[in-house]
């Protein structure tokens, strides 16, 4: 106990980590030094690096020439690529680029792409060689926080400098002044054989092939026990064995030998050889020939492919694209297409070999810089082409004389922009993949911190929301450690959009080629030296790397161990995974891009490499996390990798057969799950919403959150530092950008306004500062400049005293608060229908300008006046100048209104307890404790057993030991062994030794009668957070008010100023009430009323002659059998509509 | 029964019979039981020991033998005192009072001229209205509606600081606000400035406040140390806050106390002698202190109740089983209040008192003359 107490006291932090420790190693420091070294974006950042330094070189050195089609003596050369420091050229001067700055000039943060080129230029004659370098291409927009930003290592002095919060992770980018994060995308494995059921219910393997030239889908499928393949160029399934066939396979011994030699498998093929047999196919030419016959017809007849005919390229580069073929060698592919058809036969006789789709192990995370390179090659392309086309253009002429210079057809405007439009709004196209994909990109959340934290952690799914399955939605156990268990939204999209856990890493892609080298040198067996029937000779085992098959190796374990060992000093990337499946009799090598994987301690036979040494030198600052990576202490595993080790939670629990060790439990969980206090003494869905709901806490955004120009910012009065912390919270920087205050709650029911969640609050709490809260909204008005030379104007406002001709002045009242240049002046008091900025626009806005001039007439006022709430006064806080895009003068302004809780407004504890504030309660009536302690707000015990958040008692007691012993005390998750979550018992005696009980429950006296209540109260602090809905926002109410044009019905919604409808199943209760009197009020005198002409002859609507003052039917021709009636517009409306449609409603008017 | 027998009882009066002693317990004690507190309430029903021929009306006279005050420590900023011989319902009408209807001075209105900090205006307004004026508010008048502010009914005190100094912060503190007994000093238009008569202020003094006999010597001041406001290099703050009477009903900055409550008296009674090392274990459950070890003539050890007033009720020495709950029995005197009143500093808290108890005889003369 005393040893528990020592060790969470947050300040003697460092020096308990260095005292020794009898058994385990307190390895939780590696947790804060893991986050200092990648950020809590790091997926993020370094997929952007390595785009921006690596794959961004790769593209342009694939398609590094240009040459003129006319003329091929014509070309450019592109040598080199960087990408430059972010500023922004106008008229000439180059100019530094801050993100902040950006933000508030509506700017797009972006860098110059650099290229040096080479390039030809004369003609005919004589071509000189030229060089240029430094050649602008591009403006790419730049992540924050990577390597090429401004903000890139920069310490908290320098950030603020540039108008920057130290604790903001970056990781998004800034498009014309809005922040915008690229969604992290899932997506099935690439080029990996993945065994699944189609809808049928047939087995089948499919491959989706990706390289840099094509993607394709491969699948095989098992239908009526005979295997097909299943490809998009083909009309219909294609026999296996005949592709086989056509692949130079001819004999029917070689397959089976491929497929192994077990005679199960054998007796599966059986079917597909007869059939193949049975179509008389016996050759390669019969083979291809047949294919050729089940091609899809081009839509443009173009068969002019080559002597060797269509079929024989789509087998080459689309069937199994990822398989290169060299030198029409077609044997590694029949080799993969034989591997298919075996883990499929597996799959039908044993089902456990299927693969699950669901697996995280076969997903793939794509990150903004794999998407953002995929759009950059596209639009290089692009414009690569554009040039050629362009330089063909003018050269075709041939009619100038001047000598053509390539690279100055070079324009970055198509990259840029695409690039630009890209992000802003989030539609991905890709012509080459055939791919568009919408909504990749968002708006980051500004809500809180912790929602900012949460948006550029969230993965967004493959699947289409609206799919009703279970699947993909259910927790996988795959997900331990890589992918937050409790942070996923409620409702549609629950379980599909996930949320990265704390320490999860996604890998970027890896040179491959010596790593294949390092493979063959390790004693794989290349597969071009294998017979057919080597290859699954027993013990041996395939080797595929990146789902290529390389070879195989007959000591598999001894394989991996050496991969293992290179990686663990170094010698080959720390992220290379090595995965033995005994069941596939294969070894998986990846060093793709997008695994997710996570850092685990290494143990040797159960026992851990990290010493007391190491982490004493991690805490004198001798040692760094990548240390300890580079030292074989630690290592990254992903999800296969995973499942070759044996992972012990805690030191003590490991055995002989353990390999590796967990860093820290709490790891598992995302940011928004960090923030709750003992997450695992709750029920798992609370957990959830608070997820959820902590994204909705206002609190404090940013440390520059008032230099920024948000549309709606909520802040806090007065945020605090929850008294009940988590590592996930200091980690994470909550404890420094809070969204919440420490409130007293006592539990108990209290007046009967407390009812359903509803809580009840001290007057004097919410006088004293709790829960105030400050609403900014953004108005922004642009001052114009027209095609004819005119622009807007700001104009001094009329001051009381101002008279125009006619000797009046009607508007200087609503004009008060501006300064002399018509401006709204900051720190005024802004009410409802004031004016903010006192503009007038030029009458004529098109054609020529008008000479001389334009005269005061010439103009007509376009003010801008503030539609605020009545009665609600809110102040100017800032006024920004700048200019937009457009370079015209653009005027910000912000508006401030600060907010004190009223009856109505949303708070919600950390433990997915919301509820709205009930009543409010002067402090005098509250129950007040023998120390006279008052709670904050009352809450009503039913919150509890239904919702079994044990978690927020817990909160609630060591909340109170915290405050009576003035520390702060730990709730991490699953922390109670390691020492970061105080233990009840330990808190218990805190409360005793400071005269608390020790279950929490106080002795209260009742503030109304003055007597002692008759139980003791559950009374304590509890963290509570003011969510972003308030009434004042949502209250709505309206007598009589504006109506739809069409229906003459009121409007709809708040926003419209709109009725509230007396919907279908509030009109039932009115008919089974009986209150027909009622109906007809509401349902036509209320809503639309109208007087109709109707002819009893006809049937038909008439009209009324006000000459005549008489009804007449238009059928009829005549007045004679008119009456007139009410009818709700609407029905009237349908009536007509009726008959324009060739419908001929009739009335029957009978006598009432 | 030897457990209360105390003075409380001894003046019950001759005439009248006592209680049975259960009966007398659960009328006099509030009874803290390990899971819940009994007999919380008290009897106020003249007749409702009729049957035991018990009379149970109050009497003017039982009230003026038994009521008495005693104080126990007295500060300028706080007090404790014991009430004796009073219903709960007094007490809490006098605490009651004390946070919501003694009436203090605190800053309503705040004009403000420049204010470049970080902290908003209204933030700031609410920040300084919370701050304690040290004055007597008996000395002004309410501010009402369409009255004009005038050395009668506001103070007037001014705010101006600057942080000159590059690389600084600056913290503004209340010390910084100066009263200005003349009134407001700000104009209240421009355009006053072309008329010849004396310029129009938000104020309408007659005559300062320091020539007022009360203030001479006297200077209003406010509670020193609060922090306002920090300020960065450039920064600017300069306001003139107006203070107004009022009461803690409206708004919690004129509660003249930060708090003030009462318990009751608490009573530890050992039902049973406990004895060695039984006698050792209570002494040593109890973090408050309250029991202690006494020596017997025949070297035994007996635990007895010595400091019963530091109870704090925290049930440790009967959270251990029903056998301790029989042994040690927790009570609270139901009349006998431990009154507790923090000031915030405007009036020392035994003149806090002695105005709660004048608005309580109004309020008591106000029901009388209503009713007859
Ligand atoms: S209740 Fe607590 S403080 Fe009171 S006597 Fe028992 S142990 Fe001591």
């Amino acid at each position: 106990m005393e040893d528990l107490r020592n060790r969470s006291h947050a300040d003697v932090d460092y020096r308990k980590l260095a005292a020794p420790i009898k058994s385990a190693v307190d390895k939780f420091q590696l947790v804060p030094e893991f986050l200092k070294v990648r950020g809590l974006v790091k997926q993020h950042l370094d997929s952007f690096n390595y785009f921006a330094n690596t794959e961004i070189k790769k593209i342009v050195r694939a398609n590094d020439k240009i040459v003129s089609s006319v003329d091929p003596n014509l070309y450019v050369r592109f040598k080199d690529v960087r990408i430059g420091n972010p500023t922004e050229a106008l008229e000439g001067i180059v100019e530094d680029l801050s993100p902040q700055k950006c933000r508030l000039t509506d700017k797009t943060y972006a860098a110059p792409v650099l290229v040096d080129v080479e390039y030809t230029k004369g003609s005919h004659g004589g071509y000189s060689l030229l060089e240029k370098n430094d050649v602008t291409i591009a403006r790419m927009p730049i992540m924050l926080r990577s390597c090429c930003c401004v903000l890139f290592r920069k310490d908290e002095d320098e950030l603020a400098r540039l108008g920057e919060c130290p604790l903001d992770p970056g990781g998004y980018f800034v498009i014309k002044g809005t922040e915008k994060v690229i969604l992290i995308q899932e997506q099935l494995s690439k080029n990996r054989i993945i065994i699944d059921t189609d809808k049928k219910g047939n087995i089948n393997a499919s491959v989706t092939s990706s390289t840099e030239a094509t993607k394709s889908k491969t699948v095989v499928v098992m239908e009526k026990g005979k295997m097909y393949l299943q490809l998009n160029q083909f009309a219909k399934n294609i026999p296996i064995m005949i592709v086989m066939k056509a692949m130079g396979m001819e004999s029917d011994q070689e397959v089976v030998q491929m497929i192994g030699r077990d005679p199960r498998y054998s007796a599966l093929l059986l079917q597909s050889i007869e059939e193949c047999a049975s179509l008389s196919i016996f050759t390669q030419q019969q083979a291809l020939e047949f294919l050729e016959g089940k091609l899809k017809k081009l839509p443009y007849a173009n068969m002019s492919t080559g002597k060797e005919g269509r079929a024989m390229s789509i087998l080459r580069d689309v069937f199994l694209a990822n398989v290169r073929v060299i030198k029409n060698n077609f044997r590694p592919k029949c080799i993969y297409v034989a591997v298919m058809l075996r883990r499929m036969m597996e799959a039908i006789l044993n089902k456990d070999a299927m693969d699950d789709k669901d697996y995280v192990g076969n997903k793939r995370l794509e990150l903004s810089g794999q998407l953002i390179s995929l759009l950059f090659e596209d639009l290089f392309k692009t414009m690569i082409s554009e040039v050629q086309k362009q330089a063909d253009n003018v050269l075709s002429k041939r009619s100038r004389s001047s000598q053509l210079d390539l690279s100055m057809l070079l324009v970055k405007d198509i990259i840029t922009q695409g690039l630009e439009r890209a992000l802003s709004t989030g539609n991905w196209d890709v012509k080459r993949f055939r791919m568009h994909r919408k909504g990749m990109t968002q708006v980051l959340a500004r809500l809180s911190f912790i929602g900012t934290l949460g948006h550029v952690t969230r993965i967004s799914p493959q699947f289409e929301k609206s799919r009703k399955v279970s699947g993909p939605r259910a927790l996988q156990p795959s997900q331990w450690g890589m992918l937050c268990p409790c942070d996923t939204p409620e409702g549609e999209a629950c379980g599909l959009v996930k949320n990265l856990a704390l320490m999860t890493h996604v890998t970027t892609d890896q040179e491959e080629g010596p790593l294949i080298a390092l493979c063959y040198c390790l004693g794989v067996e290349d597969l071009e030296l294998l017979s057919g029937e080597e290859l699954h000779t027993p013990n041996s085992f395939l080797i595929i790397f990146n789902g290529l098959i390389l070879g195989k190796h007959r000591r598999p374990q001894r394989f991996a161990n050496t991969m293992r060992k290179l990686r663990r000093i170094g010698r080959i990337g720390e992220f290379v995974s090595v995965f033995v499946n005994e069941k596939q009799w294969c070894v998986y090598i990846a060093s793709d891009g997008g695994r997710v994987c996570r850092p685990l301690v290494i143990a040797d036979k159960g026992i851990s490499r990290i010493k007391e040494h190491h982490m004493k030198g991690l805490l004198d600052g001798a040692r760094t996390f990548d240390d300890f990576l580079r030292e074989g202490l630690v290592e990254y595993l992903d999800v296969n990798e995973e499942n070759n080790a044996l992972i012990a939670l805690y030191e003590q629990d490991a055995t002989p057969e353990t390999t590796h060790i967990e860093i820290e439990p709490f790891t598992i969980l995302g940011v928004c799950a960090g923030l709750i206090p003992f997450p695992h003494h709750n029920q798992s869905p609370r957990n959830t919403y608070q997820c959820a709901m902590g994204k909705q806490a206002m609190g404090n955004i940013a440390y520059n959150q008032l230099l920024r120009m948000d549309t709606l910012l909520y802040l806090l009065v007065y945020p605090q530092r929850p008294l009940l912390t988590t590592r996930t919270i200091e980690l994470t920087g909550y404890d420094k950008l809070g969204a919440g205050q420490n409130a007293t709650v006592a539990v108990m029911s209290y007046s009967g306004y407390d009812i359903e969640d509803a809580i009840v609050m001290n007057k004097s709490s919410l006088d004293r500062g709790f829960g105030r809260c400050i609403v900014m909204k953004k108005y922004s008005a642009v001052n114009q400049k027209y095609e004819n030379g005119t622009s807007d104007r700001i104009l001094r406002p009329p001051r009381k005293d101002d008279r125009n001709k006619k000797g009046e002045n009607p508007d200087w009242e609503r004009m008060q608060i501006l300064d002399n240049d018509g401006i709204a002046a900051p720190g005024e008091i802004i009410r409802p229908n004031d004016v903010y900025i006192n503009k007038e626009s030029p009458i004529i806005t098109k054609g020529n300008p008008k000479l001389g001039g334009l005269k005061d007439s010439d103009y007509k006022p376009s003010r801008q006046t503030f539609k605020g709430a009545e009665g609600e006064s809110c102040v100017v806080d800032r006024v920004t100048l700048s200019s937009d895009k457009n370079y015209n003068l653009s005027i910000k302004f912000m508006i401030r209104h600060t907010r004190r809780p009223e009856v109505g407004d949303k708070f919600s504890s950390r433990h997915g307890q919301k509820g709205v504030c009930g009543t409010i309660v002067q402090q005098e009536d509250f129950p007040f404790s023998e120390r006279g302690i008052c709670p904050d707000l009352i809450m009503n015990p039913h919150g509890f057993p239904s919702r079994m958040t044990v978690g927020k008692m817990i909160e609630l007691l060591g909340g109170k030991a915290g405050v009576s012993c003035g520390r702060f005390h730990y709730g991490s998750a699953f922390g109670e062994p390691s020492g970061h979550a105080d233990r009840v018992e330990a808190i218990s005696e805190t409360l005793v030794k400071h005269g608390f009980s020790y279950n929490g429950k106080d002795f209260l006296y009742s503030g109304i009668t003055g007597c002692p209540l008759q139980a003791y109260i559950f009374m304590g602090p509890i963290y509570y957070q003011k969510l972003k809905h308030m009434v004042l926002d949502k209250m709505h109410a309206r007598g009589s008010g504006p109506r739809v044009m069409l229906t003459r019905q009121p409007t709809e919604g708040r926003a419209r100023n709109g009725g509230l409808r007396v919907g279908e199943m509030e009109r039932d209760c009115l008919i089974a009430y009986g209150a027909s009197m009622l109906i007809y009020e509401r349902l036509m005198l209320s809503s639309d009323p109208f007087e109709v002409q109707v002819c009893r002859a006809c049937g038909l609507l008439g009209y009324y002659n006000y000459k005549l003052k008489t009804g007449i039917c238009s059928s009829c021709k005549n007045g004679d059998n008119i009456s007139t009636m009410k009818l709700p517009y609407a029905c009237k409306l349908l009536i007509q509509e009726l008959q324009s449609m060739n419908i001929v409603p009739r009335l029957r008017l009978a006598d009432s | 029964m030897s457990d209360f027998d105390s003075e409380a009882m001894a003046d019950a009066g001759v005439e009248n019979p006592k209680l049975p002693p259960h009966l007398e317990l659960r009328r006099t004690r509030v009874l803290c039981k390990a899971d819940a507190p009994t007999s919380t309430d008290t009897v106020q029903y003249s007749g409702a020991y009729a049957s035991l021929g018990v009379d149970n009306s109050l009497r003017f006279d039982d009230f003026r033998n038994n009521f008495r005050v005693q104080v126990n420590r007295i500060s300028h900023e706080d007090m404790e005192f014991d009430m004796v011989g009073v219903d709960p319902s007094i007490a809490n009408a006098l605490r009651r009072i004390l946070l919501a209807e003694l009436p203090t001075m605190a800053i309503e209105k705040v004009l403000i001229a420049n204010n470049t900090s970080v902290v908003q205006d209204e933030v700031l307004a609410h920040r300084l209205g919370l701050i304690p004026i040290k004055v007597d508010p008996r000395l002004f008048d309410y501010l009402s509606e369409n009255d004009t502010s005038n050395e009668k009914n506001t103070i007037v005190f001014k705010l101006h600081v600057r942080c000159a100094e590059r690389g600084q912060r600056l913290t503004a503190t209340s010390n910084e606000l100066t009263w200005l007994p003349k009134g407001s000093e700000l104009l209240k238009t421009s355009e006053s400035l072309t008329s010849t008569s004396k310029p129009e202020t938000y104020t309408s003094f007659t005559c300062s406040q320091d020539s007022m006999p009360e203030f001479a010597g006297n200077p209003i001041s406010v509670y020193p140390d609060i922090i306002i406001a920090k300020l960065g290099f450039g920064q600017e703050i300069e306001l003139e806050a107006h203070a107004v009477k009022g009461v803690g009903k409206t708004h919690a900055k004129w509660s003249p106390v930060a708090t003030c409550w009462y318990r009751m008296l608490p009573e530890v009674v050992l039902t049973e002698e406990i004895e060695g090392k039984k006698a050792e274990l209570l002494k040593q459950k109890c973090p408050a202190n309250v029991f202690e070890i006494e020596d017997l003539a025949d070297g035994r050890k007996r635990a007895t109740v010595a400091r019963p007033r530091a109870c704090t009720l925290c049930r440790e020495c009967i959270r251990d089983g029903d056998d301790w709950e029989k042994r040690v029995s927790l009570r609270r005197v139901k009349d006998h209040f431990i009154f507790t009143i923090e000031s915030t500093g405007a009036l020392p808290p035994e003149v806090l008192f002695t105005e709660a108890v004048k608005i309580l005889e109004d309020k008591c003369e106000r029901v009388i003359s209503d009713l007859s």
